[in-house]
């Protein structure tokens, strides 16, 4: 059990200007489970391979229970790791892969057995024990993975991205197990994915990275109801935030040629133009009288209990309003939905839900 | 598709198969008759040797060639100095071998770009540009005819250094993360995790470098003159010349009996060879 403090951490390849890991700063309290989240190349897998000691740390400080890293063996750290492609030793059955580190560590003959037939138990490996590698199916694999991170009782699991060579189904389930695991067992850890709705359902705090730099840590409601910037607002959840560039005129915005009023103290932090963002269910279908936006649909996705729909909003001449990214909208309709590809449904946002960004910064206005 | 189309295909896998067949009967002719007419010539009487036309049997059968190697020339003693120096010269290259890839591949030290790229020019220069200087230098010793003047100089391993490191290098960098992580140390990760990952390779290496002491010739012919350090290599030329025309029955039975040792290995080794061990690691 143990706290985990990145202090400005800094990772810079050899040959290269900009810096993998840029100046993180990130507490992890004894027994989170704090989920490292981001497009590829943001720096997620280096910033954890640093706690690991697989990569060093080039500027800042990494400390575990209070004890700087620095210079401190990826052996001598008490960090078990669960690898992508679980980098089990093909020549040792589960049973050998599982006691591998016991045995370095000198531990007592009897303890390893105990040890390793308890951790099998938990993980429903009791069978395979004798097994090795190459006889096992990927989501096997994957448990006796997790089995020789969990028989060593380490301080911190570090975990990089374990599930995604799992298919869909077994990912889904085994995503729920790692998480009451880790819950039961009260081990820090430090999960890598690029998967948003693993980092959301599984993690206690989620921290979101682009370019290198921490961008938001937070719990995943916080995440999603407050995000800081546009970048985790586009980032969380999933269809997509619909966001769109306006003027701001006496409280007013203006959305695909809609006007809608916002609060007015939040709007009065704006410099300048700013950017609105409403999630999916923050839209709702409004009759051909009412204000609202006429969007073609050209994709409907039915969910059974839900459905998101996307479309293009018709354009009115007036519309000054600028679309971020692609020009479209989504939004959610609860149980069955009518609607298909090439009908016309007006909608209109619910501004209490709306999301304020600068729309120079890119931050979160209040 | 269509049965012309079909039959297309099928006509040039046969004609495929055709040149496949014939660059295989061509290859084995090659390989199969030297050893073919070794094999006879060593059943042959000495009279039935020079003969025109050739006669492709020993008829009649003559076994006495064999026991003939072994009383015209200390057939055992050189036999014996063919296993000391093969054991120790293949033993010492695989050992160095291994550990000096590992250091090239696995462990971090300064200068270890440099250090390879001189490994590598030492492959690059002829054994024959070293031979000179190596001789006056073991004779200044006063190793000559002595095992270890036979098999200090022969015993550099650029070539295993080479091949170990590539396939050291190809393993999945995560297992050897995971063995860090897990506590092995730089041994254990070798003995535990490396090498049995690196199986099949290890296994070429060491019968290549053991074919190669059992085949060398020139090294202990310059530094040895008789049966207390000779190996069957040089044996095989003092038996050549021990008369005014050389007797070839005996010379060929004592090839063949040269040749035994190194081919038993072989077969008992290729299937190790062969065997894959890198199944499973991770998922590919």
């Amino acid at each position: 059990m143990a706290t985990v403090l990145f202090d400005e951490a800094t990772r810079k390849y050899p040959k290269t200007e900009v810096p993998a890991v840029d100046k993180v700063t990130l507490e992890i309290p004894d027994g989170e489970f704090l989920v490292l989240v981001g497009p590829s190349g943001c720096g997620k897998s280096t910033t954890l391979r640093m706690l690991a000691g697989l990569e060093p740390v080039d500027g800042g400080r990494i400390l575990i229970d209070g004890h700087d890293q620095a210079g401190v063996r990826p052996r001598d750290r008490d960090i078990a790791m669960v690898f992508q492609s679980y980098a089990l030793y093909p020549n040792m059955t589960a049973f050998e892969n599982m006691a591998f580190a016991l045995r370095n560590a000198k531990v007592e003959k009897a303890e390893v057995e105990q040890r390793v037939t308890e951790a099998a138990k938990i993980l429903e490996l009791e069978g395979l024990l004798t097994k090795k590698p190459g006889q096992m199916s990927g989501g096997q694999r994957q448990r006796v993975a997790m089995g020789r991170a969990i028989v060593r009782q380490p301080k911190v699991f570090c975990m990089d991205e374990p599930l995604s060579n799992l298919d869909a189904k077994l990912r889904v389930s085994t995503r729920s197990q790692i998480a009451q695991l880790q819950r039961r067992l009260g081990v820090t850890t430090v999960y890598v994915t690029h998967d948003q709705v693993e980092a959301m359902t599984m993690g206690h705090r989620v921290a979101v990275l682009k370019d290198g730099k921490l961008q938001q840590s937070d719990t995943p409601a916080k995440l999603y109801d407050e995000p800081v910037n546009t970048f985790v607002a586009s980032f969380i959840g999933s269809p997509a935030i619909t966001m769109t560039r306006s003027a701001v005129r006496e409280g007013e915005v203006t959305i695909h040629g809609l006007p809608v009023s916002l609060d007015r103290s939040t709007l009065s932090a704006a410099r300048g133009d700013v950017v609105v963002g409403f999630r999916p269910e923050a839209w709702q279908v409004v009759g051909a009288g009412e204000p609202g936006i006429d969007v073609a649909v050209d994709l409907v996705e039915s969910l059974g209990s839900e459905a998101f729909v996307h479309g293009e909003p018709a354009r009115s001449h007036d519309d000054a309003t600028v679309a971020i990214g692609a020009d479209r909208v989504t939004f959610k309709v609860i149980g069955k939905t009518d609607l298909d590809v090439g009908d016309t449904v007006r909608i209109a946002p619910i501004a209490e839900q709306a999301h304020v960004f600068d729309a120079e910064s890119g931050m979160r206005l209040r | 598709m269509s049965g012309q189309a079909e039959s297309a295909i099928q006509g040039q896998g046969r004609v495929g198969k055709v040149f496949g067949y014939a660059a295989m009967v061509a290859v084995l002719a090659v390989i199969a008759v030297p050893l073919f007419w070794i094999v006879v010539t060593s059943f042959k009487a000495h009279d039935h040797i020079y003969v025109r036309p050739a006669e492709y049997l020993p008829i009649p059968f003559t076994p006495e060639n064999y026991s003939d190697v072994t009383t015209r020339i200390p057939f055992f003693a050189y036999f014996r100095n063919s296993v000391i120096i093969t054991f120790f010269t293949a033993g010492i290259k695989i050992v160095l071998g291994v550990l000096s890839a590992y250091a090239l591949s696995l462990l971090r030290f300064p200068g270890r770009g440099i250090l390879f790229v001189v490994i590598l020019a030492a492959l690059m220069v002829p054994n024959q540009i070293t031979i000179i200087s190596n001789f006056a230098l073991v004779a200044q010793l006063g190793w000559k005819n002595t095992f270890q003047g036979i098999i200090i100089p022969l015993a550099g391993v650029a070539f295993g250094t080479f091949l170990m490191r590539n396939q050291f290098l190809s393993l999945p960098h995560e297992i050897i993360e995971a063995a860090r992580m897990d506590g092995a140390g730089p041994f254990k990760l070798l003995w535990r995790v490396v090498m049995p990952l690196s199986w099949p390779t290890l296994v070429a290496f060491s019968l290549i470098t053991i074919v190669n002491e059992w085949n060398e010739y020139l090294w202990p012919f310059l530094m040895s003159d008789d049966e207390r350090t000779a190996p069957l290599q040089v044996g095989l030329t003092m038996l050549q010349n021990n008369d005014g025309v050389t007797n070839w029955g005996p010379v060929m039975a004592g090839t063949v009996l040269t040749i035994l040792p190194v081919l038993i290995l072989f077969l008992v080794l290729q299937r190790q060879m062969i065997k894959g061990l890198t199944s499973g690691a991770v998922k590919s």
